[in-house]
Parts: C-alpha cells; sequence; structure tokens
C-alpha cells in the first residue's frame, strides 16, 4: 500500500517534469509556427501548401490543448434523470454492422512499455474494483447524450500492469478494426475508465461489448469501443479518424 | 504642396485598416467553415448550401475553423488592445445614445442620413461596430465553451451548458453576419466609404 502511493507520488512528479517540457516545446514550436505562417503567404493558393500549413496548426492545436488540460479538472458529472434515452449509436458503420465479440473466448492484449504482459480475460477485469459515471458523451459532430458507464478506473489498470507513465502514447486496437491513441495525461486522468457496463447493464454490442474505454474529456471518438489491445509507446500512433484528418488530441 | 495636403483628412489609422482586413479574412473562414461543421449536426431545421461552405467535409472544415481561430483572436486582441489604450474606441465610438441610434437608422432608412466627414462616425454606425465586436467576443468565448467544455466548464456554465452554448454560438455567428451584410451594403450605397479603409484618408469634403 505505502510502496504504492510512493510510485504515484513519483509518477506526479514525473508527470510535472513533462508538462514543463511540452509547455517549452510548445512555446518554441509557436515560434517556428508564425515564421512558417509569413513564408507560407505565397503558396497559399497552392493546394499542397495549405494542407500542410492545416496539419501544422492541426499539430499546433495539439500542443495548445495538452497544455490547456488540467489532470485535476473534473468533467461534469449528472443525475441518473439526465440520462439520455435512448442513447444513440455511433461508428464509422451502420447498426447492422456491430461486430459481435465472444466473451468466453475474449482476451484484452496487452504490450509496449507494459512491465506485466500477461492478457486479460473478462472475468479477471469484472473483478477488478468498479466505478461509475454520468457524463455528457460529446461527438466531434456537435451533438452530445449523457450516459451512464461502470469500470475500473483505467489509472488504476495501469498501475496494476506496470505501465511506464512517463510514455507519451496509449494505443487501442479493437474488434472492428477501429484504432485510436491517447496522451498520457489523460489516460491518467480520474474519470478515464474502462467501462463494461452501461446503464448498469453488461455493455451491449451496440455500445462496444465487453468494453469500452469512457474518457469525458475527450471527443466521441476518442473513446474506443470493443477493445482487444492496448499498447504503451513514446511513437504517435495516430488512429482510424486522426490519420483522415480529425484532429488527434480532441480534448473536451 | 501645403495646400494640396490639407485637402486630405485621416480617417482611419494604420493599425485599425490592417486589424479590419486581418479580421475580415479570419470571420470569412471562420464563418464558411463553421457553416460545414454546423451541417455535420444541425441544430435547426436546415443546413448551409454546401457550396458556400469550407473545407469538404467535417474534419477539413474543423482544420479551417481551429487554425483561423488563432488568426482572429491574435488579430482580435491587437485591435481591442489598440482600441482602449490608444483611446480609439472612447474617441470614435462614444458616446452613443438608444435615442441617437434610433434616430440615425431612421434618417438612414429614408436615405436622409448625411456622412460628410467620414473620420467621425454617426450613431447607427457606432452601434454596429461595437456590436460586432460584442458579437466577436460572444463567438470567441461560446467557441472556447465548445471546444472544452471540462477545461472552460466555468464558461460553458453561464451559457447554460454545452448545449447552451453552441445556441449562442449560432445566435452570435447569425447576428455578426447580419451585421457584416448591412455593413457592405452601407459601403456599396456610399462608395467614397471604401478607398478609406485601404488608403486611410478621404479627401475634405468643403
Amino acid at each position: 500500500m505505502k510502496k504504492r502511493s510512493m510510485e504515484t507520488s513519483l509518477a506526479d512528479h514525473r508527470g510535472k517534469l513533462i508538462r514543463s517540457i511540452e509547455r517549452r516545446l510548445f512555446l518554441k514550436q509557436g515560434l517556428s509556427l508564425g515564421a512558417l505562417a509569413l513564408l507560407s503567404g505565397c503558396e497559399l493558393t497552392d493546394g499542397e501548401g495549405v494542407q500542410k500549413m492545416l496539419l501544422a496548426m492541426s499539430r499546433w492545436n495539439d500542443g495548445a490543448q495538452a497544455w490547456l488540460f488540467n489532470s485535476t479538472k473534473l468533467a461534469p458529472e449528472y443525475p441518473e434523470s439526465a440520462i439520455t434515452k435512448p442513447f444513440p449509436f455511433n461508428a464509422y458503420y451502420g447498426e447492422d454492422e456491430v461486430r459481435l465479440v465472444d466473451a468466453a473466448s475474449y482476451k484484452l492484449e496487452l504490450s509496449g512499455l507494459i512491465r506485466e504482459k500477461k492478457p486479460w480475460t473478462l472475468p479477471e477485469l469484472y473483478a477488478l474494483p468498479q466505478t461509475s459515471q454520468i457524463t455528457r458523451h460529446i461527438c466531434v459532430e456537435g451533438w452530445s447524450a449523457i450516459g451512464k458507464w461502470s469500470g475500473v478506473r483505467f489509472s488504476d489498470f495501469l498501475a496494476r500492469v506496470g505501465a511506464d507513465a512517463t510514455a507519451k502514447y496509449i494505443g487501442f486496437e479493437c474488434a472492428d478494426d477501429y484504432t485510436t491513441s491517447i496522451d498520457m495525461a489523460t489516460a491518467l486522468h480520474p474519470q478515464t475508465v474502462l467501462t463494461f457496463r452501461f446503464a448498469d447493464q453488461i455493455l451491449p454490442p451496440k455500445y462496444g461489448f465487453p468494453m469500452k474505454l469512457r474518457i469525458p474529456t475527450k471527443l466521441g471518438f476518442k473513446n474506443p469501443k470493443h477493445i482487444t489491445a492496448m499498447y504503451v509507446t513514446n511513437e504517435y500512433p495516430g488512429g482510424y479518424w486522426e490519420d483522415q484528418g480529425y484532429n488527434w488530441f480532441s480534448g473536451s | 504642396m501645403e495646400a494640396a495636403q490639407a485637402q486630405w483628412v485621416k480617417v482611419h489609422p494604420l493599425v485599425v485598416r490592417v486589424t479590419h482586413w486581418i479580421n475580415a479574412f479570419a470571420i470569412l473562414i471562420m464563418v464558411a467553415s463553421g457553416w460545414r461543421i454546423y451541417n455535420a449536426s444541425p441544430l435547426f431545421g436546415f443546413r448551409f448550401p454546401n457550396d458556400l461552405t469550407l473545407g469538404g467535409w467535417l474534419a477539413g472544415a474543423l482544420q479551417w475553423h481551429f487554425a483561423a481561430l488563432w488568426l482572429l483572436v491574435l488579430n482580435g486582441i491587437v485591435y481591442v488592445g489598440y482600441g482602449i489604450f490608444s483611446g480609439h474606441f472612447r474617441r470614435k465610438l462614444f458616446p452613443l445614445t438608444p435615442r441617437a441610434v434610433l434616430s440615425d437608422v431612421l434618417a438612414a432608412l429614408r436615405g436622409k442620413l448625411a456622412h460628410d466627414d467620414l473620420a467621425v462616425y454617426n450613431a447607427a454606425q457606432r452601434a454596429a461596430y461595437l456590436a460586432i465586436i460584442l458579437c466577436l467576443v460572444v463567438l470567441v468565448l461560446s467557441g472556447l465553451a465548445i471546444w472544452k467544455p471540462v477545461q472552460f466548464q466555468e464558461i460553458a456554465w453561464l451559457m447554460g451548458g454545452y448545449e447552451g452554448a453552441r445556441l449562442v454560438h449560432f445566435f452570435a455567428m447569425a447576428l455578426m453576419v447580419l451585421i457584416a451584410l448591412v455593413h457592405i451594403v452601407m459601403v456599396i450605397l456610399v462608395p467614397r466609404t471604401f478607398p478609406t479603409i485601404i488608403t486611410g484618408r478621404a479627401r475634405r469634403m468643403s
């Protein structure tokens, strides 16, 4: 118990150091970005130049959002009466194409900068200490809906498997061939929860059986469903929508 | 030479001219990309024609919106900072009374609003320019609330939460576009005002 609290305080300290380095990098990038904007002025009519400028600005906005992210600021929570019914289905495919995952043979694979890479079965995951939240899911399209999710706090899970909390990213692979990735600071946020239940019932397939990583500080598409594998890395992993031009950080 | 120079009167300072055009450019991008973003999940029973939008699809529109945002905000800070600290706002936009605005608007509708000295704004102009500045402030604040409803939840709360901030953002946009259209129509009706926002000066009438 004591050892664990020391580990978390060390992780906190490292987190602060990383944030201050990131902040400095962000300011430095800002200066070069200003210069870039001046230089690219002449090629504003050139499509490729415009695309490069927009992508550079999107990367800059990733930095701005990491800088704005407050790891102790909580997303508003709502009463049961505020829950949206029915909760909308959303994916990159239609509701009739929802993937069915076999519970008995299911295993969550872990890789990358993680000490204990043993795969997890569903009964093992269900046996972990559980927490609930009623939060607003906000889609990149603009609509929002309030739902109730329950599961294990992600920071607890990451500590349990010995994930390197100083690494930059966590990437996710899903049974529906979806991929996404998040920053470590968001992964460690107290409201980031690896959820197995929706509205107190085992997650139905359309909401991501067997699990959805619920992140109320990020847009909906950064909340992967049907997760089958996760990895901790320092190399930018991208993602299904991110690789097509959606902003990577997409924090709320 | 002296006499020729005396015929010109300074209308708009350089800072105002430069920030005006940067602002116009940024607003054009923000509105056109914002309409595309609106179309992804319309608040009301209509969509903006895609031909009037920027970005091609939602991700492209979001890229434009969040790139031009910086241009709009940084330019806005320069303009508002200049307006406050140089006394430009105090001299040009005030005093302003509802009565004066009403009488000038009525006069303008009858085509009888005199605008001889281009360096002095009439009450209708003062109200319109002040309103567009306030619209932009509200747009930026509601935009921050939509972009970051957790980090800036205090701003979102003031607007009735995330969904409230979306409504505020929409209506502030609508009012700003309306004022900008009236502004453009007025420039077309009084075309000699147009060169002054580029050169900064106008020939004295008398």
